[in-house]
């Protein structure tokens, strides 16, 4: 049965005096892949910062399970935020470090594994996401879509409980943006993770959405919350159809 | 990293006839878990030659993360390479599907790297090749620079002048603090180290002239070229670098823009236009130091010491200590903006690019120092 894995409760999003979103409530459910979507500039990334740990809401507060994730002492929160993983946009990855080392270094830090065995779990990781064999290469000597690639085996690498995407297809070819989807879903269903991505690549909310939240940068708050799908079907809100039409279609003539 | 995470892992290879074998993995397999190092297993595997076919199986495990797949593929990659057929049917689903998932993306051919060894030869070819790569580098970036001042001259160089006083205010009234600061010391400095031979002979007069060429000639320009490469020559590297990493040089090139003119340029104009200024600066104010000293000190009027520093100063001294001024700035700017161009796209590239900057005006200036004060010896002037 589901049960929710992060609520928000009331959020509001500013930067000092310039109010981003106000009064978000919405929950995301274990095994869910949620998709906060928006158009351009509405705060989605904002909000991303706000579940990860890097901003502080201005009022309102962020669940993990039952636990106030902004209201807990620092190392709870640290201890909460080594449950997570995060893809970066652009990955992200430390530029001077080799992609194993990348990924071995949270590994090397957090737990009490061997070097070799590290290794074996670097390679395992990098085969995940189909990067088998590039242990050796720098960030700079592989394209970007291998480069976020690699940045989902970094997230990965403590088997986090919550997967973090930043938009995880923005810059990647058609094909390649399909192949993540793909991997999205398939980690999902084999780690048992709940995964939360910001989009705003219809192709993509449609594929691998099973709940979303719709944030609107004109009224400041939420339109809507629940499946992509059942939202085109169901919703009569004209803004949320015409972003999941692309503008193409009205209120009145739904697909 | 569960609490359940702290049962250990057991692997039992079992045999069950001559060519068929079993692994069952039991046990807590998370991180945190005792484990037998996977290396036992497969050499377990490898004592028996006339193994054709491994079941693994793993029916009761307490928990497991990452770390079961890793070592199942390392055991399954073995097997592989020994032709021996694995059989996962008996492990749990999860694990097979992620399994599956590792291997859906087969490794590139090739695109592992393997390491080699070097011979010393090797590495001193590699060197040597490396420093003419350096020097052509050099020789195309002077060229370069040329052919941006040629363009200046013409009056086609297209940069911003607002770019260019930024970089003056930057190089110039910015750095009168620390100049001031270094330059007052030396020239302290200076004279109590002649002061303590001169005043033996009851010379203490000479002091002033001590000082007053020593500074003007020599340390005035040395010192500020040395503060101008630390402050300025890492600071162009490094804003030329990092602007390297986010693509803005590649921005400029596809607009038609020479980042030589655009960006190169203006800082070059600025770091020559006032070094000679900030030197001047800096000898008066080492004149300066070196008198404080001898007036308070060593029995010297300031009249005297005003007068004598005049006698022994002439133009020639302030021309050749200002003309070193130039051809130094015209060596940091060069050192400073070279590294900064031919960054590589990190974060860890910015920083050495930065400091060879650096280390690289530092090289340019003492040499150029010597040759010219060779030449001006030669000349007699």
């Amino acid at each position: 049965m589901k049960t929710p894995h992060i609520t928000v409760s009331n959020l509001t999003m500013a930067y000092g005096d310039f109010v981003l979103q106000r009064d978000l409530n919405f929950t995301i459910d274990h095994g869910d892949i949620f998709i906060i979507m928006g158009g351009s500039g509405c705060g989605k990334s904002t909000l991303l910062r706000h579940l990860i740990g890097l901003q502080r809401p201005a009022k309102g507060d962020v669940f993990y399970d039952r636990q106030d994730f902004w209201h807990a002492s620092d190392e709870e929160r640290v201890r909460l935020m080594r449950r997570i993983g995060v893809m970066y946009q652009s990955g992200a990855l430390f530029s001077s470090l080799t992609l194993a080392e990348n990924i071995a270094l949270p590994l090397g830090e957090f737990t009490d594994m061997g070097s070799r065995e590290i290794a074996d779990i670097v390679s395992y990781k990098l085969a995940l996401v189909g990067l088998a064999g590039f242990e050796d290469y720098y960030p700079s000597e592989i394209s970007g879509g291998m480069q976020k690639r690699a940045g989902l085996a970094r997230a990965m690498a403590l088997d986090p409980e919550i997967l973090f995407f930043d938009e995880p297809s923005a810059g990647l070819d058609p094909v390649s943006a399909k192949l993540l989807d793909d991997l999205i879903v398939s980690l999902r269903d084999t780690l048992g993770a709940t995964i939360v991505v910001v989009t705003h690549e219809l192709a993509s909310i449609f594929a691998i959405g099973t709940n979303s939240v719709f944030l609107d940068p004109e009224t400041k708050t939420m339109r809507a919350t629940g499946s992509p799908k059942k939202l085109l079907a169901e919703s009569n809100d004209a803004k949320i159809i015409q972003f999941l039409t692309r503008g193409e279609n009205h209120v009145d003539n739904p697909a | 990293m569960s609490a359940a995470g702290t049962a250990s892992g057991q692997v039992n290879l079992t045999r069950i006839d001559d060519s068929t074998a079993s692994i069952e993995l039991t046990g807590g397999w998370s991180h945190g878990a005792a484990v037998r190092p996977v290396e036992q297993v497969l050499a377990e595997l490898d004592a028996s030659k006339s193994l054709r076919r491994v079941s693994l199986k793993a029916h009761e495990l307490a928990s497991w993360d990452s770390r079961l797949p890793a070592y199942l593929l390392k055991i399954i990659d073995h097997c592989r390479t020994r032709r021996i057929d694995v059989d996962s049917s008996g492990l749990p689903e999860g694990v097979q599907e992620l399994l599956k998932l590792a291997r859906a993306v087969p490794e590139r051919a090739g695109a592992r790297r393997t390491e080699q060894k070097k011979s010393i030869l090797g590495r001193i070819g590699k060197t040597v090749l490396r420093g003419l790569k350096d020097a052509k580098g050099l020789m195309a970036f002077i060229g370069e620079t040329m052919l941006a001042f040629m363009a200046l001259v013409r009056g086609k160089a297209r940069f911003r002048t607002v770019d260019m006083f930024l970089c003056i205010q930057d190089a110039g009234p910015a750095a009168l603090p620390i100049v001031t600061l270094i330059s007052l010391l030396v020239g302290l400095i200076l004279a109590f180290v002649g002061a303590v031979q001169l005043a033996m002979f009851g010379a203490q007069i000479y002091i002033a002239d001590l000082v007053g060429l020593g500074t003007v000639r020599e340390m005035g320009a040395l010192m500020t070229a040395v503060i101008m490469s630390g402050r300025t020559g890492a600071a162009y590297a490094a804003q030329l670098g990092t602007m390297n990493v986010n693509s803005e040089i590649d921005a400029l090139r596809t607009m038609g823009i020479s980042p030589m003119e655009f960006l190169v340029l203006p800082r070059m104009l600025a770091l020559i236009l006032m070094m000679p200024l900030l030197c001047l600066y800096a000898d008066l104010m080492g004149i300066l130091g070196g008198m404080m000293v001898t007036v308070s000190a060593f029995d010297v009027s300031l009249v005297q010491y005003f007068n004598e520093t005049r006698k022994a100063v002439d133009l020639t001294d302030l021309g050749i200590g200002l003309f070193k001024g130039l051809a130094f700035a015209a060596l940091i700017a060069t050192a400073g903006c070279m590294r900064g161009m031919q960054c590589g796209r990190s974060a860890s590239a910015v920083g050495d690019a930065a400091t060879t900057a650096v280390v690289n005006s530092l090289v340019y200036i003492v040499v150029a120092d010597s040759v010219i004060t060779l030449i001006c010896n030669r000349l007699g002037i």
